[in-house]
Parts: C-alpha cells; structure tokens; sequence
C-alpha cells in the first residue's frame, strides 16, 4: 500500500473528511425537514441539480477516505500476520476503489 | 503502531483481556463504541450506495426503496444504522473538541462521554418513534 494517507496525513485526511460530512448531513436534515421528496421526480430533479451531485460527489470521497483511514487502523490493531493483514488491507482497498467507482457512474447516469 | 509492534519493542507487559472484570469507564466505552459504531457504519455503505442508485433508476425503483422501509427487519436496521451514525458523529465531535483543548480535563470529559453514550441512544429512540 501507498504511504499516502498515514501519520500526520491520516490525521487531518480524518478531521477534514469528518467536517465536511458533517456539514453535508446537516445540510441534508435540514433540506428534506424542510422540504421533503414527495415522489421520483422531486428526488431525481433534485440529485440531477449539479451542485447537489458535486456536494454529493465531495462527500463520498470524503466517506471513502475516512473509511479507509479507519478501518485500516482497526485492521493494524487487529490482524496480525503480515500475510492476513496484507489481504485484509488490498481487499478494503479494492472494495472502496470499487464503490467510488460506482458511485461515479450513478452520478453520472443520466437516469429516464 | 499498532499493539502488536509496542509489545516488541518495549518488554513484555502483562495482558489481562478479562472482559467481566476490566473496568470499563464511560470514556472507555464511549471509545470503544466510536469504533464499533465505525465498523458498523463501514459495512453499510455499499447497502446506502445500493439504494441511492436503485432509488435514481426510475419511478419503479425508488417505489422499490420505499418498499424496503416496509419491512420490519429493514426498519430495525435502520435504527441500528442510525444509532450507529449519531454516536459516531457525537463522538467525532468530541475528539474535534479535544483535538483544540475543550473537554480535556476529566470530569468534563466525564461529562461529554455520558452526553455522546446517551446522545446516540436518545436520536435511535426518536429513529424508532418515526420508523416503528
């Protein structure tokens, strides 16, 4: 694995992501609080509105990276033998790759 | 580093992993629970992606995920998730806050732990109100 995200990074990698989805959450409460998705078209006209998938793109990022950063911390503490810890870590990784992947594609779908 | 590198590299330590007789203060479960709730969280996210894409496939989909809420045993998973994110969150934002210094001494930090324990049960019992 890359040395990207450990240490110091890590630990502002996980601050930076957990505000911005905080805000993010907030901002959704208090949107459908106030306005709720009473049927497809609603729902759909307003996840195609650019700045909410831009908003909504951020904010997958920022859950995958803060996902990856603490689920493989809890994988260190854990998973000892190199060999378990290793597939363990390529598995996680892969399988975040994998939903920002699709992720991406439902963002960008154009949906009937 | 993880624990198994500490233990190398300094002496050995006695290990007491007794669960019913370690003391186990609010801070502690608080913590352990930030972790839990993670893990919890984690393993949801390809079941919230599964249902953000079903939910933009048409009408027929997002009548589909509205189904879904129908069922008792989604219903409970819901409240579980949602328990899951508000102590998370809660004590997400009891690290930033100790993080610039607020909370650190312990009876505050006493405090704040029982607020994120009972903060996480209390937004799963209003969860449970709506959903059940």
């Amino acid at each position: 694995m890359r040395k990207a995200v450990t240490g110091l990074r890590a630990w502002l990698v996980q601050r930076i992501s957990a505000v911005y989805m905080l805000l993010f959450i907030l901002l959704l409460l208090f949107h459908f609080f106030l306005d709720p998705p009473h049927a497809y078209l609603a729902w759909h006209g307003w996840m195609k509105n650019p700045g909410v998938s831009v908003a909504t793109f951020v904010f997958f990022s920022a859950l995958l990276l803060h996902a990856w950063v603490g689920v493989r911390d809890v994988v260190m503490d854990y998973v000892h033998p190199l060999a378990l810890r290793v597939s363990a870590l390529v598995l996680l990784g892969f399988s975040l790759m994998a939903i920002a992947a699709w992720v991406v594609r439902i963002l960008l779908t154009e949906y009937g | 580093m993880c624990i198994g590198d500490m233990a190398k590299s300094k002496k050995r330590r006695p290990v007491f992993f007794n669960l019913a007789q370690i003391q186990m203060p609010v801070g502690a479960l608080t913590s352990i629970t930030h972790r839990v709730t993670g893990i919890l969280l984690a393993l949801g996210i390809p079941f919230s992606v599964y249902l953000l894409d079903l939910s933009l496939q048409g009408p027929q989909g997002y009548a589909q995920v509205i189904a879904w809420f129908d069922k008792f045993a989604f219903r409970v998973a819901a409240i579980v998730l949602v328990w899951a994110l508000a102590h998370h969150l809660l004590a997400g934002i009891r690290h930033l806050l100790g993080d610039i210094d607020i909370g650190s001494e312990l009876p505050a930090a006493r405090r704040s732990a029982w607020i994120v324990n009972l903060g996480g049960v209390a937004v799963a019992l209003l969860a449970a109100g709506v959903l059940l």
